[in-house]
């Protein structure tokens, strides 16, 4: 995987409910009130962009 | 002296209620809310029954019920329905809440037991000291503090944060979450005197529901099992299509979207350690056929609260001190979660046609009751075949 490559939140999809984030094998993601932030423990699983029941979260590439 | 005896993260059902039982039997207790409302925003189908309620001594208000409804109505996938009525649907039918007001009544008993609020204050982490948890840092409208307390309790709900400070293994496998997508629909024509389950391939390793919330407008939304998602906004996509295919429900329009995720796992190892408690979907205390987690949050909330306030009484927050919760609570909740749970890892697998079979036999025999058991039973007696799977649960 790329070093770059990241997982990024489309803020105007998100609706704050925590789905990825307790779904999160790594604790990687944490709802700060409405604004969902990733940590460096993220181990781009993906699990995130499956369990988002809207599609807010997508695997970016470092390019 | 320590601030509270105990600090409760969330404000959610869970939370309230064990605040409440710790409260009113002794204990000073603080409950840390992120959000600035108590109730909002909803994330749930609301249908409850009412059967649980005496158990925990709560008397509902008129706005905390949206609607009543006879029975729940369940329809196969070629959309053969089966009635069942409110005795008969086990613990998820009956009421649909309006939780905006219903988690506030529950908020209401805990703060005329006694229990603190706080709105807007974020649990940071936990303070540990000599290997021991001696509170927990907060932060509560943008300032950060500390509260010393001898037990925090986790009721922060399925992204729970809590459980895993303490080394409490919440982890879920995919196939033991299901993301939820729900509208509340207006302006349909529906049948406003039954909660509507679907099954089937409309929603994989799920459901569909439709809950009234008065004659015209309901909580449409299904679950799906993560295990069976590969594209990003998949759920969003099975609940469009099911709208869109029904005429009844098509014309509608939204007034609220709701999503979240539900734990559908077997029962916990553990839910107590040294100064730490978990109760709620923090400790996956969530029916794994049906979702449901009000009443065991507010059952589990009552046993924990009482041994919050003993253990309160005897200054000791350890693990063995609360063992009497981890005991309490699956006295009376572990048997049912752990028989639902291997009864959902084979109703997933169930094919459409199967699902079709299961539902003309009920349709023919009847059923007694609407537990997992009666309905295997009933099944039994016309297709053996079809429960043969399903052996160890019979």
């Amino acid at each position: 995987m790329d070093p770059l490559d990241r997982l990024e939140v489309d803020i105007a999809r998100c609706l704050h409910c925590g789905a990825c984030v307790g779904s999160c094998p790594s604790n990687a993601v944490f709802l700060n009130e409405v604004l969902l932030e990733f940590n460096d423990a993220c181990t781009l699983c993906k699990r995130c962009t499956k369990v988002c029941p809207v599609g807010a979260i997508s695997l970016v590439g470092g390019d | 002296m320590d601030d509270y005896d105990v600090v409760v993260v969330g404000g959610g059902p869970a939370g309230t209620s064990t605040a409440r039982w710790a409260a009113e039997n002794g204990a000073r207790v603080l409950v840390v809310e992120k959000r600035q409302e108590i109730g909002s925003p909803v994330r749930c189908g609301e249908g409850i029954s009412r059967s649980w309620l005496d158990s925990v001594d709560l008397k509902l208000d008129s706005r905390s019920v949206a609607w009543e409804v006879k029975g729940a109505k369940i329809v196969s996938p070629n959309g053969t329905p089966f009635y069942l009525s409110e005795n008969m649907a086990g613990n998820e039918v009956g009421l649909v809440l309006d939780r905006v007001f219903f988690d506030k009544l529950l908020a209401k008993n805990a703060a005329k037991a006694g229990a603190d609020i706080m709105l807007k204050t974020s649990a940071l982490g936990l303070i540990m000291e000599n290997g021991k948890v001696a509170g927990v840092r907060i932060r509560s409208f943008g300032e950060t503090k500390e509260v010393r307390c001898g037990c925090v309790v986790g009721a922060d709900g399925f992204e729970s944060q809590v459980g895993r400070w303490a080394g409490l293994d919440t982890a879920l496998a995919p196939k033991d979450v299901t993301t939820c997508l729900q509208y509340r629909l207006t302006n349909i024509e529906q049948e406003h005197e039954y909660c509507q389950f679907f099954l089937g391939s409309v929603a994989p390793g799920g459901y569909v529901w439709v809950f009234p919330k008065d004659e015209d407008t309901a909580n449409v939304g299904l679950g799906v099992q993560l295990s069976r998602l590969r594209e990003p906004a998949e759920v969003k996509g099975y609940l469009d299509r099911f709208i869109e295919s029904k005429p009844w429900l098509k014309r509608g329009s939204p007034l609220e979207i709701v999503s979240g995720a539900v734990s559908v796992c077997a029962p916990l190892e553990r839910t107590v350690a040294d100064g730490v408690l978990l109760v709620g979907d923090s400790a996956r205390q969530i029916d794994p056929i049906t979702g449901g987690g009000i009443s065991n949050s507010c059952r589990a909330g009552r046993v924990a609260g009482e041994v919050l306030a003993k253990a309160t009484e005897k200054r000791d927050f350890s693990a063995k001190s609360m063992q009497a919760y981890e005991d309490g609570w699956r006295d009376i909740l572990e048997d049912h979660l752990y028989r639902n749970w291997m009864a959902k890892e084979k109703l997933v697998t169930l094919s459409d046609e199967t699902f079709d079979k299961v539902i003309e036999t009920l349709n023919e025999v009847g059923v007694e009751s609407m537990s997992t058991f009666a309905i295997l039973k009933a099944v039994e007696k016309r297709h053996p075949d079809l429960v043969k799977e399903f052996q160890e649960l019979l």
